[in-house]
């Protein structure tokens, strides 16, 4: 175990982002995280300088949060101008205050992108993201009457690509990372689990189609491949499924 | 009273299609006349909504997070059990009802096991007709793996991640039921109350978490899909959203609540490192397959790991279970961590921890082969201590991760108020007093895909369509009621935070009634639990209002109803003069360490029904019989 460093506390500098509602103008503020140890995770660092807050009289900040063990995917915050903080395959949940030294300044803002507005602080609307998903992000079958789950085998190379693929939380954080705010990683990811599927082919054109059209209409942006999607991804999805994404629209398109 | 849980007679392996059979049904083109009302989003809340909007029923659906994809139920590792029996190894539905039942300790329903273990295999068909993508063979066929003690392969899983893949099955069943306009979701919504109208169950009242508006949604029926209240104990593995608020709410409208003292604790999670932190992470049991676990010998030995010497160490596990050592059942082993602890041996910051060592196994295997089993777990282990689990012993400590018990519900899943159904870990059905490893994904999604879309049938089919509008004398009652109490939290401006009335409620929960419980400690918590109220409804302080977004508002109320129901969970732990499953009364355990059930007197579901504030719960009870198997001594000898 970690004896002497039990008691060593360090202070930090947050500049946060602060904005009351989406039409609200927004600024940063300062304050300051003191008594924080290495074994902080960096939300609840947030925790603690929250309860200050609220003791004090003022506003908490308002950021989203939930599992804490980096699955459920709704933590976003950019952290020193990268999503999630910049670690590799980590949430902002997972990020523990041992990575940061005493006296450091650590900038937070929201996911910035047109098509998740700001509803308060660091707490974005991610529904666009729903809405790609509801335009095809399925197989179509009804519950009950699904054939024997070992009739139709699958290579294992095949299912080990649908997994790879189907491991995105859904938090976001390509698109924050996009210069375009697009939504071409996670879409991509999606559209490519059900490409390397029996189960996905019978639906594959109008699939590719419906999500990228509902993708354009939330607003999100085009891949132009910088691939800072890629580097911002917590689970590490690979841009490959743009590619595949890519290929499959050109085969619903030319038939 | 005596509580009748209506289940089909005759012979068990019969019940299901003969009940099938018998119920009555909605004709077709009538379906679409009934709104229902689905509250939360996991597994059993998914797949209910999306299910029953198939069918063409109206549906609702809520979840307190910004996306129906995020419910708890995704943070799920292991598996998901089936009888498949595609290892040829001797399953068979008839084995999973009797590893269930038996597992439960002889504490749940048998009707509603042999149902579960029935519908196992279509759960999995199903997810695999969704694209939910199972690990498989290198012929292409699905892998099974076995787990929790079963000596049969039939757990289902998607690497590390089985939880987020089924969720994500479910949720893509939803979103396309959305997209068709047959399901209605409000995301980002809390129920804060239960509307009964002539003693049926007929509306929720919700917050929305983003305008603070308080609202009132009426329905034909209501479905109660809201997860566990493993958080009573302040520190656990459940999300932080995750509370007992809903089921909460119902109880106090009258729903029984069932066996509240049922709740799991789980042997090897990373153990607290300060009084800030915020929950607890698991990490897979397997680990005990080649970790060893220890304690030094002394008191206060503050020596590191690796400089105390082979004699000063107590492998207690091995010690006093010579045949299972480290493999010891969960409670098991859970108990003995905590009385090393007791004893002032315990390890790590505050002295609540024990070694999980792997010298010996690298040793002997090699610390790759450790890596190729494990990597991840140690990778998981030094994100979160900044420790290297190859160089010094993992620090280990049980932590709740789950609850058996629930509120009450009969065969249809219906509770006793009429319209009000329960699914998922929410109810207190079929676990009995101790839930198997892989049953809770197959519970969840067998209530919301198989069971929910036929039960519900019965009750809609006597029942005349849209009855109650929003506009009902209860729906404005309810508003009121709700209106009163958020205004009454955040008025009282005291000093402590809801986060610091949590930590107080934990340790009294997570001290007194946690692993072990006996008379005493049970007492002691409930002389606690008035003066944590009291000054709870003094002191909160909760910053800004009830119209916006105010998250410190949303932890209070939940904290409110953790404190009251703290209480009911006591007095179920009290009643129970037995030891059972999970529910370990320290006064009754046979030589070995084992739970020592008392089938003479407590061969019963206890549920506990609302009174008014300040009166005792009156506690009913449902007999339990089990025809196809007879009552045994679990034995892990």
């Amino acid at each position: 175990m970690s004896g002497q460093d039990e008691h060593k506390t360090k202070t930090l500098k947050l500049i946060v982002w602060r904005q009351a509602g989406p039409d609200k103008p927004g600024r940063f503020e300062t304050y300051m995280a003191k008594g924080i140890t290495d074994h902080h995770s960096f939300l609840e660092m947030l925790d603690v300088v929250n309860e200050d807050l609220i003791k004090s009289g003022k506003d908490p900040i308002v950021f989203d949060h939930d599992c804490r063990e980096g699955i459920c995917g709704v933590c976003s915050q950019v952290i020193n101008g990268v999503p999630h903080g910049g670690f590799e395959r980590t949430t902002v949940c997972q990020l523990h205050m041992r990575l940061f030294k005493d006296g450091d300044t650590i900038y937070m803002e929201p996911w910035r992108a047109r098509a998740f507005p700001i509803i308060k602080d660091l707490m974005v609307d991610r529904g666009a993201l729903d809405k790609i998903i509801q335009a095809g992000g399925y197989t179509s079958v009804h519950t009950g009457g699904a054939p024997d789950a070992n009739s139709t085998p699958i290579p294992r190379p095949e299912a080990e690509y649908a997994m790879d693929a189907a491991e995105c939380i859904g938090c976001g954080a390509c698109v924050a990372g996009c210069p375009n705010g697009a939504a071409m990683l996670f879409t991509g990811a999606k559209v490519s689990q059900f490409a390397a599927l029996p189960q996905g082919q019978v639906e594959a054109a109008e699939r590719v189609a419906n999500m990228l059209k509902a993708a354009q209409d939330c607003g999100f942006g085009n891949c132009t491949n910088h691939y800072e999607c890629q580097a911002a991804c917590p689970k590490g999805i690979d841009v490959k499924f743009i590619a595949r994404l890519n290929r499959e629209y050109l085969k619903a398109m030319c038939g | 009273m005596i509580l009748d849980g209506k289940c089909p007679t005759g012979p068990i392996e019969k019940t299901w299609d003969k009940a099938r059979f018998d119920m009555k049904l909605v004709n077709p083109s009538n379906k679409r006349k009934y709104k229902i009302l689905v509250v939360g989003t996991g597994l059993a809340g998914g797949a209910a909504a999306a299910s029953l909007a198939e069918l063409g029923y109206k549906v609702e659906s809520f979840c307190y997070q910004d996306s129906p994809r995020r419910a708890h139920s995704i943070a799920a590792q292991g598996g998901i059990n089936a009888a498949k029996n595609y290892t040829n190894d001797g399953d068979s539905i008839l084995r999973l009802y009797y590893d269930t039942i038996k597992g439960g300790d002889f504490r749940s329903r048998e009707a509603d096991v042999w149902r579960l273990a029935q519908v196992s295999n279509e759960i999995i068909d199903q997810c695999v007709a969704q694209g939910v993508p199972f690990a498989r063979d290198y012929a292409g066929y699905l892998d099974n793996r076995s787990f929790g003690g079963a000596q049969v392969s039939r757990t289902f899983y998607a690497r590390g991640q089985t939880g987020q893949q089924l969720l994500l099955g479910a949720y893509s069943a939803l979103s396309r039921q959305i997209k068709l306009g047959t399901v209605k979701m409000f995301p980002r919504t809390e129920m804060l109350d239960l509307v009964l109208v002539d003693g049926e169950a007929k509306g929720i009242t919700i917050r929305d978490l983003v305008t603070g508006e308080i609202r009132v949604h009426t329905g034909d029926a209501v479905l109660l899909c809201t997860g566990g209240y493993a958080n009573v104990f302040n520190l656990s593995t459940n999300a932080r959203g995750c509370s007992v608020t809903a089921i909460w709410k119902a109880y106090k409208k009258g729903a029984f609540f069932a066996n509240p003292c049922f709740t799991q604790i789980h042997p090897t999670c990373i153990p607290q490192a300060g009084d800030y932190q915020s929950k607890l992470t698991l990490m897979s049991e397997s680990l005990r397959n080649d970790g060893r676990i220890w304690v030094p010998k002394n008191k206060g030995d503050k020596r590191a790991a690796n400089e105390i010497p082979e004699d000063d160490r107590d492998y207690y596990l091995e010690r006093k279970y010579p045949s299972f050592g480290n493999l010891a059942p969960r409670d098991i082993s859970s108990r003995a961590a905590k009385e090393a602890c007791d004893d002032g041996r315990g390890v790590g910051p505050g002295g609540r921890g024990v070694y999980l060592d792997f010298r010996d196994s690298i040793k002997r295997l090699g610390e790759d082969v450790i890596r190729e089993r494990y990597g991840n777990l140690f990778e998981m282990y030094e994100r979160i201590t900044g420790e290297n689990g190859y160089k010094v012993p993992m620090r280990i400590y049980p932590a709740s991760h789950y609850a058996m018990g629930g509120l009450w519900v009969d065969y249809n899943l219906m509770s006793n108020i009429p319209g009000l159904f329960v699914l998922g870990e929410a109810n207190f059905s079929v676990h009995g007093a101790n839930r198997l490893g892989a049953s809770a994904l197959m519970q969840g999604l067998a209530d919301g895909y198989f069971v929910i879309p036929y039960t519900i049938g019965p009750y809609l089919a006597q029942s005349k369509p849209s009855k109650v509008k929003e506009d009902h004398a209860e729906c404005a009652k309810s508003i009121a009621d709700v209106k009163a109490n958020l205004k009454k939290l955040v008025s009282i401006n005291g000093k402590e935070t809801p986060a610091d009335f949590m930590r107080k409620l934990g340790n009294v929960t997570w001290n007194l009634v946690g692993m072990g419980r006996s008379k005493e400690t049970l007492t002691e918590a409930l002389s606690k639990l008035p003066g944590i109220k009291e000054e709870f409804w003094k002191n909160l302080k909760v910053a800004g209002n009830g119209a916006e977004v105010n998250q410190q508002l949303e932890n209070a109320g939940r904290t409110a109803d953790f404190i009251e129901f703290a209480d009911l969970l006591c007095r179920d732990a009290l009643a129970r003069d037995e030891s059972c499953g999970a529910h370990f009364r320290v006064e009754h355990q046979h030589p070995d360490g084992e739970a020592k059930r008392d089938d003479a007197n407590f061969s019963h579901v206890a549920a506990w029904g609302y009174k008014g504030e300040g009166a005792d719960p009156e506690r009913h009870v449902e007999p339990l019989k089990f025809d196809l198997i007879k009552p045994a001594v679990r034995s892990y000898k």
